[in-house]
């Protein structure tokens, strides 16, 4: 049992480096973005700051903290102020519970890489996630904009619509697994069926799983669903007047956001950090970090690969999509995993 | 702004309404169109556009200039399409002048047409994919639009204003492996429309973008004064090319595009049929090419060869009465409308007989296209707004002259 010093000690230690690891993340996934969709459309994508642009995001970040940060006159500031912050906080808190591999040892302790091991992990990020939307209404609400305004109500409607059918998306694999605590579910995700096919969730729960993604997209605020921020029809949505560092943490909290629920789908449907062990310890301690790491990679480069190949859907038919679509699929298949589960129990 | 209080009641006209200010500066009103929306949450109730943002007051000073020098001022009035605009000027002035054009030059024209057909369209494709979201297609047009401007550089000197009509001819002869690189796009060019439309035709997101969104009749279309592509897509089968042909466009075999919905997607279809007719046409231009002189021998009105000018006195005199003087063109009006690739383009000229021309009127497509706007728009959401505007494929430097 481990005292309640070294216990404090050793979270804020994982937190720190959690957060380091994620913000790199953020940052590296905008680099490889521009990169990817960059060598989509016929364009290199940043190859000037650093070999391959690399350094891109550090010029990004310097430019963004020096940059004049503007606040409109005609803003309400307190909520003008927080609501970035609010983002860009939701965004960062649910890495908190996600776990991304086994328990290690180091110089004798054991630990698990995750900060906090609770129960109802999965509960716990939907629910972080979903605050989330405060942080895009009350920006487009406090801007005073009508641009901003009208980014912030298709943001609300569009994140309050579509999170309904992502929770139940995965009320699926809940059922499969009978836990909340996302270390157990990636558990119950070890073997294979017959012998050769992983027992990854997405296999029974693939309905499941194109309904999340598709939530996912929505959640996220990316094309198709990125209607909040439509630059050809708002200008910019609910973050036309954020200069600087407030803009900035936007795009972060987007970013993060997008690495949450690639995180979340690994665990859920793609067997999380499951992937063959070999070599020497080291090695073996690594590997399924690694595992993890590349399904993350994968989810976000077919987020970006969307990207560089669908237009946008309209208000109107985003909303039928999700409440037409969605929603009932998600029904249907919650009812069949019910089923089918039950009688075979 | 005195004009528009008059005209534009700036107030919403209902208690659930307001009023959402749509350029001049807007990343989709394609330049600086200015479009008042009184909206009810997304929905429409009115529309109201307002141009006048880029106005040149190209018209006027066309006065002020001897006939030549208006060549480079039609440039600029339809930045996607400046060989169109020098050619509708230029056969104007032509048919003032009773000036019979060469074959070749003739053909040459078409050719020039027709690829600045393709130019304008790809870039109308590309930005309105843009403004519906699809990014992706706008760089895939931009590649192939960057071929057909490093064409244009080739035969003329410029990339965009090219001024490559002469009054009387084409400014140059083309450089020797100039057919050979327009050959070679020109068979290149249909596998990327292919590419094209793989992207958008058959997207289910395009199509419920696109389709049954801006409808138009053909009889709003007709009675509004609609011309071009925004008509075929209502169905009226009208194309200047083929019904009034002129620049010897009846030697060449074509099929004009139309669609019936009436909707973005009818125009989008007309507009990317057309660019797959046009490269037809630049095949046939290249095939049939005449050979001979490129202008038109009429010493008074045509500028001399470099080499001549330095051989032979008469030459030498011409230049120097040409630029100094221009040359007078007699008395009357005339009216020339050519098939631009935004529809009917029209330069009306009148003169008094002496070097400038009196008054040049240009019928600008765009304007009446524009027209069509609140119609197609009313009733519905902001973001049919950016499809309609895209499917009527304005340029503000035409609407606003």
């Amino acid at each position: 049992m481990l005292s309640i010093e070294s216990f404090v000690a050793i979270s804020l230690i994982k937190t720190v480096i959690a957060l380091f690891v994620l913000l790199t993340a953020v940052a590296y996934t905008v680099w490889l973005e521009r990169k990817v969709v960059g060598h989509m459309q016929n364009r290199w994508g940043p190859t000037r700051v650093g070999p391959f642009g690399l350094l891109q995001p550090l010029a990004d970040g310097v430019k963004f903290m020096f940059k004049e940060d503007l606040i409109p006159p005609h803003v309400y500031k307190p909520l003008y102020m927080a609501a970035p912050m609010l983002a860009v906080v939701f965004a960062l808190t649910s890495i908190a519970v996600i776990p991304v591999g086994n328990s290690i040892s180091i110089g004798g302790i054991q630990t698990s890489l995750q900060i906090a091991d609770v129960n109802i992990g999965l509960l716990i990020i939907l629910g972080v996630t979903s605050l989330g939307v405060y942080g895009v209404a009350l920006a487009g609400w406090s801007s005073n904009s009508k641009y901003s305004l009208l980014g912030g109500l298709r943001a609300s409607a569009q994140m309050v619509s579509y999170e309904i059918a992502l929770g139940l998306s995965l009320v699926g694999v809940l059922i499969l697994s009978g836990s909340l605590s996302l270390r157990e579910i990636v558990d119950a995700q070890s073997g294979t069926y017959w012998g050769v096919l992983p027992r990854w969730n997405i296999f029974p729960q693939f309905i499941a799983f194109f309904i999340y993604l598709m939530a996912a997209y929505a959640e996220t605020n990316r094309i198709p669903f990125d209607l909040p921020e439509a630059e050809t029809e708002l200008v910019a949505g609910y973050h036309t007047e954020y200069s600087a560092m407030k803009f900035a943490m936007f795009f972060m909290a987007e970013y993060a956001n997008m690495i949450t629920v690639a995180c979340v789908a690994s665990l859920l449907f793609l067997g999380g950090w499951h992937g063959p062990r070999f070599g020497p310890p080291l090695l073996q301690a690594i590997l399924p970090v690694f595992w993890f790491a590349l399904r993350i990679f994968g989810f976000l480069f077919v987020y970006i690969w969307i990207r560089g190949t669908l237009p946008r859907f309209r208000y109107d038919q985003l909303m039928a999509f999700g409440w037409k679509f969605l929603l009932p699929l998600a029904i249907a298949n919650l009812v069949v995993t019910a089923l089918v589960v039950a009688i075979q129990s | 702004m005195a004009h528009l209080s008059s005209t534009i009641a700036l107030e919403p006209t209902q208690d659930r309404t307001m009023i959402l200010n749509m350029g001049p500066q807007h990343p989709s009103t394609h330049g600086v169109l200015r479009v008042i929306l009184e909206i009810d949450g997304e929905t429409i109730v009115r529309i109201m556009p307002d141009i006048g943002y880029l106005h040149t007051g190209i018209e006027k000073t066309c006065e002020a200039k001897f006939y030549q020098q208006v060549v480079p001022l039609t440039d600029r009035i339809d930045y996607l399409c400046p060989m169109t605009n020098n050619l509708c000027y230029a056969l104007a002035v032509e048919k003032l002048l009773g000036l019979e054009i060469p074959p070749k030059a003739q053909w040459l024209r078409v050719m020039m047409n027709e690829l600045t057909r393709i130019n304008s369209h790809l870039v109308w494709l590309g930005t309105h994919a843009l403004d519906i979201g699809a990014m992706t297609v706008f760089l895939y047009c931009f590649r192939e639009r960057e071929d057909i401007l490093r064409l244009f550089e080739a035969v003329s000197g410029q990339r965009m204003m090219t001024s490559y009509f002469r009054i009387g001819g084409v400014a140059l002869e083309p450089p020797l492996d100039f057919f050979d690189r327009v050959r070679d796009f020109a068979n290149r060019f249909p596998s990327k429309v292919d590419e094209y439309e793989n992207l958008l035709t058959g997207n289910p997101i395009w199509k419920m973008r696109t389709q049954g969104v801006a409808r138009i009749t053909a009889e709003d279309a007709i009675a509004l004064g609609a011309s071009g592509p925004t008509l075929r897509g209502s169905g009226v089968d009208f194309d200047l090319r083929r019904d009034m042909p002129y620049s010897g466009y009846e030697n060449f075999k074509f099929k004009v595009p139309i669609a019936q919905e009436g909707d973005v997607f009818a125009r989008y279809l007309c507009r990317v049929q057309e660019l797959r007719e046009s490269i037809a046409m630049v095949q046939q231009a290249l095939d049939g090419m005449p050979q001979g002189p490129i202008k038109a021998d009429a010493p008074k009105v045509v500028l001399p060869d470099r080499e001549k000018m330095k051989t032979q006195m008469e030459a030498l005199i011409y230049h120097f009465k040409i630029i100094t003087e221009g040359f007078a063109v007699p008395a009357g009006e005339v009216y020339q409308a050519v098939e631009s690739p935004r529809g009917e383009m029209g330069y009306y000229i009148v003169s008094d007989g002496t070097a400038k021309p009196y008054r040049v009127h240009m019928r600008s497509a765009c304007l009446a296209n524009l027209q069509l706007l609140p119609k197609m728009c009313e009733g519905r959401l902001i973001a049919d707004v950016v499809a309609a505007i895209g499917s009527i494929d304005i340029v503000l430097g035409e609407i606003d002259r």
